[in-house]
């Protein structure tokens, strides 16, 4: 526990109630300022020829008839680009073993994916340059493409890197106790399952765009970008473009969806910011939705062999796994595409006690687009396995689901304690929050309707998930690896003489509201109204350093900065108002914009009039006195490597037996995220959350033929959750505030996603029961459902 | 492919003469010439919806439409919801029901929001999630969205 802990002594005027977010009125007015959005004078376009093969060597390419078109300013092909940039490579020193060669913006010598760019041309317009790379001849030379995951290991599959001896990139194995002893003994039932888990990506509404703008003189490069980071894109693109940092600005204004699709480095993007820096004039760059496609970073693609042991009475003995997941070419720089699986191999069963463990995951290249951190990485597959295989247990042995989460989650007063694979919790409420879930959905009237259902031929399933989730990550997370990813966040508090705040922060909007909650905690903390709070977040050249918006980090780690900041002021504000006043600063307290009497709350002075005491008429003060009407604190988690949130969910749905549809009727969510700051919106964050769940559950999958070649690489043939599918998700919250912060916030943003695919399956295996079949794959698509029945 | 035409339409009650590549479509016109930028691109092949816009009192893709094709006609974009198409109270319950995150769905949101609104239909929830599932969001879930629209039409039957 750090800072002051008295700030919540009192009722609070903002945090914890629903404030509409201030910034969402220019959005609904058409006023947003997206990445797109910009035109600068001089300003031209980088549109990239992209390789339409998944491997294929590059021979040569010429670029003489493009070069002769129309508004084209040059071109530049892998080999150009690679003369500019220092390649880089995405590994990290805490993942022992994690292998992936250097790589380059642009394809050089070899492609090794359809769609890695090869080629740039800059020119006029976006339209221009299309017509352009119908110009440029590249003289590929097609090689065998590695699709498979599981094929991609045998020893005769075709190397994608000739330097290493096979196509793993990672392995790690995690064994406690001996699984295979545990499960061998006489009164231990045994079920084991293959999973599979398709590939999907974020399809963030507003593709990745950037406008890169080299200012000659200043030697400045601005990269204007449409993410979640700023700070470490400007250490990346200072150390690979070889420039100063401090050279390199980076700025974020409104972002139209990230869900971790833009927190990582793009070589496209990274181009854009050397043609800039070579052509000293601005550049964009605006994926379109073809390229997005398979050029964002896609996720999940698990393959996994799980096995669980339960005695007949529920008691989980152990469980374990085997897990093959496909990267892509490359592991994905800076953060590497090996933390889904670590968090798989960290997470899977943490919400339970058990004693037994063996996991197994292998990281694998292959021909297709490249894998990373996704919303909810590693989530919903750990929490699937676990889940999914305790309900399957359940069902051999004739147990409620219910009933076998009771006997086995960690109990709420076991608090601090570790997981069978050593993550350290506290402050953790599985019991609680399946107890409220039961409230909030009926189960009993669900499982009677359920019996009824049948009689009637209608299948309905209840599924459910208990959950934990990485939350305000300590520098364990990355740092400690060797990343330049800031754990830490700063926030800036400072009074104008007009008595307003203005306030900015290190961590960033996407729309999840930080700028509300982080305007919310500065009103209530410092004592100001909410009106009169401006936020800067976004700017590298304006807001304290700090790692943006990752791991629901936000409003735990940036709003406890924010906190600590805003009380900082307040102190150095009282001191100063105790001189004017001539009273004593801890007989003064500011509320709504007035110094006041602490006890009386009679009205002293009001802020600006003091602010212009301070900055007009110094003459007033004493000489010995040098107020400071600016704070400045930083944050970051000490006392555990991450703050878990947990939670309990339930999905109801329907599963039409004759055309394989799967209906979600209802879902429920219970969270306990700490203290919640603005109920509205964490409320929200669950249900798109939820929603990104569904959509991989049911929905989403990135097809891939033998050649790789992405097949449904459309908006129009990739199916995201659409309004009239989508359930009504009923949101609930516990309250157990984490005791690593005075704010006592854990992270919200995830959860949702990580849960949600589990329940689903769940009920989907819960509904077909009676029909004695199950289905193991994800996204569950009405073929898969038809197959399982046998009826095709 | 360069070939120019000159056009002229209203769009939010002002008048444009302009001349436009003939291959432009209407979203990167209204975007790109006359710096309507509230108006968003998610797709370019009219499935996200959030390009939508009101072409001649009806919603159209502006993605799948010419700028050429806009010639002579009246044109409203989410920079003119507030004032020509009396949305102010779609607008403050999207707002205070929190019916958007990023905000790069909205503005073809609201559009369909509001011709469902103007067609009087009822505050249905299933009607409502059917009408809007031709826009595309990633972020809410939709269902605060269905609240505000919900709201909306009981505020205006309550009035
Ligand atoms: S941009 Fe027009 S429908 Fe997607
Ligand atoms: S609010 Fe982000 S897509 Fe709808």
């Amino acid at each position: 526990m750090t800072g002051p802990a008295t700030v919540f002594d009192k009722p609070t005027d903002y945090i914890g109630k629903s404030i509409p977010r201030s910034d969402a009125a220019r959005l609904l007015r058409g006023k947003g300022r997206y990445v797109d959005d910009m035109q600068l004078p001089r300003m031209v376009h980088a549109v990239f020829l992209r390789s339409p093969y998944a491997h294929a060597k590059i021979n040569a390419i010429d670029i003489s008839q493009a070069m002769k078109l129309p508004g084209v300013v040059a071109i530049y092909t892998g080999k150009d680009i690679a003369q500019h940039v220092e390649p880089y490579v995405g590994v990290l020193s805490h993942l022992p073993g994690l292998r992936s060669p250097a790589q380059y913006p642009l394809a050089v010598d070899v492609a090794r994916w359809q769609g890695e760019p090869v080629a740039v041309v800059i020119c006029a317009s976006r339209a221009l340059g299309e017509d352009a790379l119908e110009h440029i001849r590249v003289d590929y030379e097609k090689l065998t493409a590695v699709t498979d995951t599981l094929n991609a290991l045998s020893p005769d599959a075709p190397l994608i890197h000739e330097e290493y001896d096979s196509n793993l990139a990672w392995k790690r194995q995690v064994e406690v106790g001996n699984l295979e002893e545990a499960l061998a003994q006489d009164d231990v039932v045994v079920v084991e399952k293959q999973i599979k888990f398709g590939r999907h990506t974020g399809v963030t509404l507003e593709t990745r765009a950037t406008v890169c703008d080299y200012i000659p003189g200043d030697g400045q490069l601005i990269m204007y970008y449409a993410g979640q980071a700023p700070h470490m894109l400007q250490f990346i693109l200072a150390k690979h473009l070889d420039m100063l940092e401090e050279n390199v600005r980076v700025v974020a204004h409104d972002v139209g969806g990230s869900f971790g699709i833009k927190v990582h480095t793009y070589g496209d993007e990274i181009a854009t910011a050397i043609v800039a820096k070579l052509l000293k004039r601005p550049v964009k760059f605006t994926a379109d939705r073809l390229e997005s496609f398979v050029t964002d970073i896609h996720a999940r693609d698990h393959f996994v062999d799980a096995k669980i042991g339960v005695k007949k009475d529920g008691t989980i003995v152990g469980m374990g796994f085997n897990d093959f997941t496909g990267i892509g070419p490359f592991s994905m720089y800076p953060r590497t595409s090996a933390i889904e699986c670590n968090q798989i191999l960290n997470l899977t069963g943490a919400p339970y006690q058990f004693e037994h463990y063996h996991a197994v995951g292998h990281v694998v290249f292959q021909n297709k687009t490249l894998m990373c951190q996704y919303r909810a990485v590693g989530h919903p597959i750990a929490m699937a396995i676990s889940d999914c295989m305790i309900e399957e247990a359940a069902r051999v042995i004739g147990m409620d689901p219910v009933k076998i989460r009771r006997k086995n989650l960690i109990p709420d007063d076991a608090y601090p304690t570790k997981s069978t694979t050593g993550m350290r919790f506290d402050d953790l409420s599985h019991h609680a929050c399946l107890d409220k879930l039961l409230e909030i959905m009926d189960y009993d009237a669900l499982l009677e309707d359920q019996q009824n259902a049948r009689g009637n031929g209608i299948y309905r399933g209840i599924g459910f998930v208990s959950l934990v989730e990485v939350t305000n990550p300590s520098p364990m997370f990355y740092g400690v690896g060797g990343a330049p990813i800031a754990s830490q966040d700063g926030a800036t508090v400072r009074l104008d003489a007009a008595g307003a705040l203005h306030i900015s922060s290190s961590v960033t909007e996407q729309g999840q509201g930080t700028n509300a909650i982080l305007q919310q905690i500065a009103a209530d903390v410092f004592g100001v109204s909410i009106e009169r709070v401006k936020v800067t977040t976004g700017d590298t050249a304006t807001v304290p350093y700090g790692g943006g918006t990752w791991a629901s980090r936000g409003a735990g780690i940036g709003g406890e900065a924010m906190l600590l900041a805003s009380h900082a002021l307040k102190e150095q504000v009282l001191d100063t108002a105790a001189v004017i006043l001539q009273a004593k600063p801890e007989d003064l307290d500011i509320a709504f914009g007035e110094i006041v009497n602490k006890g009386s709350r009679e009205r002293k002075i009001s802020l600006g009039d003091l602010a212009k005491i301070v900055y007009y008429r110094g003459n007033e003060l004493p000489h010995d006195l040098k107020p400071e009407l600016i704070a400045t604190r930083h944050y970051r988690v000490t006392d555990f490597p991450f703050v878990f949130t947990n939670g309990a969910m339930a999905a109801h749905v329907e599963v039409d037996t004759n055309t394989g549809l799967i209906k979600i009727l209802h879902f429920w969510a219970v969270e306990d995220c700490g203290r919640v700051i603005n109920p509205q919106l964490v409320d929200d964050q669950i249900r798109g959350g939820v929603v990104q769940g569904i959509g991989g559950a049911l929905y989403e999958e990135c097809v891939y033929d033998s050649d790789g070649q992405m097949q449904n690489a459309s908006m129009a043939d990739y199916l995201v959750p659409m309004a009239s599918e989508m359930p009504e998700i009923t949101v609930a919250h516990v309250e157990t505030y984490t005791k690593t912060s005075v704010l006592g916030a854990k992270g919200a943003g995830e959860a949702g996603t990580g849960g949600a695919p589990a329940a689903i399956m769940n009920a989907v295996n819960n509904a077909l029961e009676p029909l004695n079949c199950g289905l193991w794959q994800m996204p569950m698509t009405p073929e898969r459902v038809l197959k399982a029945l046998g009826k095709i | 492919m360069n070939k120019t035409a000159q056009i002229e339409l209203i769009v939010n009650g002002e008048k444009y003469f302009e001349n436009v590549p003939v291959r432009m479509n209407l979203a990167d016109f209204l975007r790109n010439k006359l710096g309507l930028t509230g108006t968003h691109v998610g797709c370019e092949h009219g499935v996200c919806g959030a390009c939508t816009i009101f072409l001649d009192g009806v919603t159209a893709r502006s993605c799948l439409t010419l700028a050429v094709q806009a010639d002579e006609t009246e044109i409203t974009t989410i920079e003119g919801y507030e004032t020509d198409k009396n949305a102010s109270d779609l607008i403050k319950n999207f707002h205070k029901r929190n019916a958007l995150q990023c905000g790069y769905c909205t503005p073809g949101m609201l559009a369909s929001s509001i011709e469902y609104i103007e067609q009087g239909n009822p505050p249905d929830r299933k009607k409502v999630k059917e009408h809007i599932s031709g826009n595309y969001c990633r972020c809410t879930g939709y269902q605060a969205i269905v609240d505000a629209i919900c709201t909306t039409i009981q505020e205006r039957q309550s009035r």
